[in-house]
C-alpha cells in the first residue's frame, strides 16, 4: 500500500501538538464536583422527607443564588463563566445543609451570595479562596442574623422531638423541657446542665437520656433536630463512602477529625465519670454536623492542605478545636468554626509539611 | 535492601495488549534513509562521508565528536545522495546523511564469527561498545561507553538492568526479554566484566510474567556471576533511573547526582542486547526493535527497524491507519514527543511509534489549580508540582527556584493525574529553562 502525498496531508488533518504526557487521567474538576453533588443527594432527599418540602425550597433558593452570583461576578470581572463546573452548586447546597430547616428564604439567598461573591470570587475564584465559602457564608449569617439562624429549629413534621419523649418528660422538670424543647441534642447538652444546676437538680438524668442507645440510634438514622443536612449520619455516610470509593476524597481528614473528637470526648467524659462512655463518644461523633463537616466540608480541596501529613494535622486541629468549642465555647456544635480556623492556617500547614525531596 | 517500589507514581491503563503477543518482524528497507548525525545526548557526530559516495552497510558515516558523542553508521548500503538538514527527533534542522539503498547487505548476510569476550580486557571491550556507537536505547540516548566507564573516584558495585518498561503501550523490551533471554544474560555478563563487578539485578515489572520467567531460567545457568531478577510492582515511572535504583537497592541518588554516586550503573535491556552484539560480533548499532501501536494502526506490532527510516515509511509497512490520528508520538505516551508530520526518522533512542485516536488523547484547556494535592501525592521525587505550576504561571521564578525544579525527572505523572488538566511538567520545564538562562 502506497501512501501518496495528498493522502499523507489528509492523514494529518486532525493532528494536535501538545506536550507530554499525551494521556490523561479520566477524572476532571467538573466530574469531581458533580459527583460530590450526587453524593449529597441521599441526605438531601431524606431531609426533604423529614422536614417537609419547604426544605427543598430553601435548598433551591440557596443553589440558585450561588449560581446567579457566580455568573454575575464572573461577568463583571470579565472572566470566563465556569458555573457548569459544579462548584457553585456545591457551595449553595452545602450552605443550605448548614441552615435550620425553617429559615426565611432570604437567608439562603443572602448567604449564598455572600459565599460566592465575597468568599470565593473576590479572593480570585475557584482555587484561590482561603475559606470554605459555604461555611464562611454560614458564619456570616450566624453573626448577622442570630435569631433567624437559631430559633427556628423546632418544627419536625415527621421527626422526633426531644420534648415529646415520655422518659425525658418524666425525669425532667417542666422548666427544662420548655427551654430545650426546640434545641438540638447538642444544644440540650450545652444548656441543660446549667439550667438544672440553677434549679439545684441533678444533671445525671439528662446525661442518661442523651447518652443512650435510643438517642444514638435516632442520631444515626436521623430523626432528630438539627440543620437541614446534618440529621442523618446514615445517609451522609453513604455519600461519603461513595466519594471515598470514587477517590474524590481520601480518609485522611475525615478520619483524623472524627477520631480526634472521639478521643477528646472519651477522655473528658471518662474523667467526668459519665457511666455510658461509649454512648457519650458516639453522641458527639454523630451529632452537630460532625459527619457532614468531616466528610464534605473539611475535605474541600481548595481550602485544605495538599500533603497527606498536612491533611492529618488539619483533621486533628479541627477535632481539637471542635471539641473545645463544644465543651467550653459559646456555641453548642463547633464544627464550622473549627474548619474555618483550620482553613486559615492551611497555607502554613502546607509550608511546614512539604515532603522531603527525593535525594536530599 | 529491595524495596520493590518507590513513593508516588500512577497507574495509567497499560494498553500493552495491542502488541504484547505479536512476535518480532523485520520491516523492509525504505528507498531512502535519513540518518541523523545526532541520535544521542551530546555533540552531533562529524560526517566522514560525502554526497555521491557509496557506503556499505554498517560503515562509519559520522565520527563521534568529543567525549559525549557517539559514532553513527550507515544503516543500509547504498549511495549517499546528500548531507543536509532535515527534521529529526532532536532538532528541526538536524544534519542527516541521506542514503538511497542499493547494493548487498553483507553484514546481515555474513556468517557471524563470535569473539570470546572473556579474553578481552576492559579497554578493548569499552572500545568495541564505543566504536559501535551504542547509546542508551531506553530513550535517554546517553553514550553507553561513557556510562560504563565512570571516573576513577567512583566505585561501582551494582549493575541494574532496566526491563521495567513502565511506559504504557510499549512492548519491545518485554518481547526482547521473552525471545532473547540468553543473549541478555550474556550481555549482562559482558557489562559486568567491563565494570569489574560481580552483582547485577534485572528489574522487570510484574505485568511481564513471561519475561521474568525466561530471564530467571537463563540466569539460573550462570554460575560465575550473581544475576538476580527482581519483579517490580507495576507503577509508572518504575523505570525511571532514580526510582529503579531505589526500588532495587534502597539507595537514593542524591539531588543533582548520578547513579554512580550511589555506586550503581543502570542499563536498559535493549542496550545490553546491543552491547553483546557489538562485543561478540563487532556489529555497529544500526537497527533496533520498536513498537508500532495504537488501536487505529492496522498492523500493530514489534518491528526491527533501521535507523533513518521515516515514520511515513513505517506506517506504510504497518498497513496504514483505520482513522486519522489525533496524535503521532515518538516514544511512549507519557514521555514521548508529539510529531506534527511523518517525515521524521527513527533514531537510536526511539522505542516506539504511537498513533493515538481522538478518544485516547483528550486535550482539554486547563483550569486553575484546585489544590487537590493529587500531583503532590503522585510525584516520585516528592516535589510540589502544584506550587511549581502556579509560580510558573505567574512567572514567579524566584518562588519556583526554592521548590527544587531541577529535581523534576519530567515523568509527567503530575500532569497525568491533575483533574484541572494543568500541564504541570511542562510548566516545570519552563521554570527550568528560565532559571538556566538566568544562571
Ligand atoms: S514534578 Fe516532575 S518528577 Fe514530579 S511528577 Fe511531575 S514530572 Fe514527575
Ligand atoms: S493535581 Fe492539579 S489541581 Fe490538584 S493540586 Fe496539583 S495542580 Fe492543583
Amino acid at each position: 500500500m502506497e501512501i501518496k502525498d495528498a493522502d499523507k496531508k489528509r492523514l494529518l488533518e486532525n493532528l494536535v501538538l501538545s506536550n507530554a504526557p499525551h494521556i490523561r487521567d479520566t477524572q476532571s474538576v467538573p466530574l469531581m464536583m458533580w459527583l460530590v453533588v450526587l453524593s449529597l443527594m441521599p441526605a438531601t432527599i431524606f431531609s426533604c422527607y423529614l422536614y417537609g418540602l419547604y426544605v427543598a425550597l430553601v435548598i433551591a433558593v440557596s443553589i440558585s443564588s450561588a449560581i446567579v452570583s457566580e455568573i454575575i461576578m464572573q461577568y463583571l470581572l470579565k472572566q470566563p463563566i465556569t458555573v457548569n463546573d459544579g462548584s457553585a452548586v456545591i457551595t449553595g447546597l452545602l450552605l443550605a445543609m448548614n441552615l435550620p430547616p425553617h429559615v426565611p428564604l432570604w437567608i439562603p439567598a443572602v448567604g449564598s451570595a455572600f459565599a460566592i461573591i465575597i468568599v470565593k470570587q473576590l479572593f480570585g475564584g475557584l482555587g484561590y479562596n482561603i475559606f470554605n465559602p459555604a461555611l464562611a457564608g454560614r458564619a456570616f449569617l450566624l453573626a448577622s442574623w442570630p435569631v433567624e439562624m437559631t430559633t427556628l429549629w423546632h418544627r419536625f413534621p415527621n421527626g422526633y422531638v426531644i420534648a415529646q419523649n415520655p422518659i425525658f418528660n418524666a425525669a425532667m422538670p417542666q422548666q427544662l423541657i420548655d427551654s430545650i424543647s426546640g434545641a438540638t441534642p447538642l444544644g440540650a447538652l450545652k444548656e441543660g446542665p446549667k439550667l438544672l444546676q440553677e434549679l439545684s437538680l441533678q444533671a445525671q438524668p439528662l446525661y442518661d437520656f442523651l447518652f443512650s442507645k435510643a438517642m444514638i440510634k435516632s442520631l444515626f438514622i436521623g430523626n432528630i433536630g438539627g440543620c437541614i443536612g446534618e440529621t442523618s449520619a446514615l445517609f451522609l455516610l453513604l455519600g461519603a463512602l461513595f466519594l471515598l470509593w470514587k477517590k474524590i476524597i481520601t480518609w485522611h481528614i475525615p478520619l483524623s477529625y472524627i477520631a480526634t473528637v472521639a478521643a477528646f470526648m472519651g477522655i473528658y467524659y471518662y474523667f467526668k465519670g459519665v457511666p455510658n462512655l461509649p454512648y457519650a463518644i458516639l453522641f458527639h461523633v454523630l451529632s452537630g454536623g460532625l459527619i457532614l463537616g468531616a466528610f464534605f466540608m473539611a475535605t474541600d480541596m481548595v481550602t485544605t492542605p495538599v500533603t497527606k501529613t498536612g491533611m492529618i494535622i488539619f483533621g486533628i486541629g479541627c477535632g481539637v478545636l471542635a471539641s473545645i468549642i463544644r465543651l467550653w465555647g459559646g456555641y453548642p456544635e463547633g464544627v464550622s468554626y473549627s474548619i474555618l480556623v483550620m482553613n486559615g492556617i492551611t497555607p502554613l500547614i502546607d509550608k511546614l509539611t512539604r515532603p522531603k525531596v527525593f535525594g536530599t | 535492601m529491595i524495596v520493590h517500589s518507590f513513593h508516588g507514581g500512577i497507574h495509567p491503563p497499560d494498553n500493552k495488549h495491542f502488541t504484547n503477543r505479536i512476535p518480532f518482524k523485520y520491516l523492509s528497507i525504505p528507498q531512502k534513509s535519513f540518518i541523523p548525525l545526532q541520535q544521542h545526548i551530546g555533540k552531533p557526530a562529524t560526517p566522514v562521508v560525502e554526497a555521491g559516495q557509496f557506503v556499505e552497510e554498517g560503515q562509519l558515516i559520522g565520527q563521534a565528536n568529543g567525549l559525549i558523542s557517539a559514532n553513527v553508521h550507515a544503516t543500509v548500503p547504498g549511495k549517499v545522495v546528500e548531507i543536509a538538514e532535515y527534521h529529526t527527533p532532536y532538532s528541526e534542522h538536524g544534519l542527516c546523511v541521506v542514503i538511497e539503498s542499493d547494493g548487498s547487505f553483507n553484514t546481515s548476510g555474513r556468517v557471524r564469527q563470535k569473539n570470546d569476550f572473556l579474553t578481552l580486557d576492559k579497554e578493548a571491550l569499552i572500545g568495541k561498545v564505543q566504536s559501535a556507537g551504542i547509546v542508551g536505547l531506553g530513550g535517554a540516548a546517553f553514550p553507553t561507553s561513557v556510562k560504563l566507564n565512570p571516573p576513577a573516584n567512583r566505585t561501582i558495585d551494582t549493575l541494574i538492568i532496566n526491563g521495567s518498561e513502565c511506559e504504557p503501550y510499549l512492548t519491545v523490551d518485554d518481547m526482547l526479554m521473552r525471545t532473547h533471554p540468553e543473549e541478555i544474560i550474556e550481555g549482562t555478563q559482558i557489562a559486568m566484566k567491563i565494570l569489574g563487578i560481580n552483582k547485577a539485578y534485572i528489574g522487570i515489572e510484574k505485568n511481564k510474567p513471561l519475561a521474568i520467567k525466561a530471564l530467571q531460567t537463563a540466569a539460573a545457568n550462570v554460575k560465575t556471576h550473581e544475576i538476580t531478577i527482581i519483579p517490580l510492582n507495576m507503577r509508572y515511572p518504575q523505570g525511571a533511573e532514580k526510582q529503579l535504583i531505589y526500588a532495587i537497592t534502597g539507595r537514593e541518588v542524591p539531588s543533582g547526582g548520578l547513579p554512580m554516586d550511589v555506586h550503581v550503573v543502570v542499563q536498559n535491556v535493549g542496550t545490553i542486547y546491543a552491547i553483546r552484539e557489538a562485543v561478540l560480533f563487532d556489529k555497529p548499532l544500526i537497527e533496533r526493535y520498536i513498537t508500532v501501536t495504537g488501536k487505529i494502526v492496522r498492523k500493530p506490532g514489534n518491528y526491527k527497524v533501521r535507523f533513518g527510516m521515516r515514520v511515513s515509511d513505517i506506517l506504510e509497512e504497518c498497513g496504514g491507519l483505520a482513522e486519522n490520528p489525533s496524535k503521532i508520538i515518538m516514544g511512549g505516551p507519557m514521555c514521548g514527543l508529539a510529531l506534527n508530520h511523518m517525515d521524521i526518522p527513527v533514531v537510536k533512542g526511539t522505542s516506539g511509534i504511537l498513533f493515538l485516536a481522538k478518544d485516547e488523547t483528550k486535550v482539554t484547556p486547563f483550569r486553575s489549580c484546585i489544590r487537590c494535592g493529587r500531583c503532590v501525592s503522585v510525584c516520585p521525587m516528592n516535589l510540589m508540582p502544584c506550587d511549581l505550576g502556579n509560580a510558573a504561571e505567574k512567572q514567579r521564578y524566584d518562588i519556583a527556584e526554592k521548590l527544587h525544579p531541577f529535581d523534576c525527572i519530567m515523568c509527567g505523572s503530575c500532569s497525568y493525574i491533575c483533574p484541572s488538566k494543568r500541564p504541570l511538567s511542562h510548566f516545570i520545564k519552563v521554570v527550568q529553562t528560565a532559571l538556566s538562562a538566568k544562571r
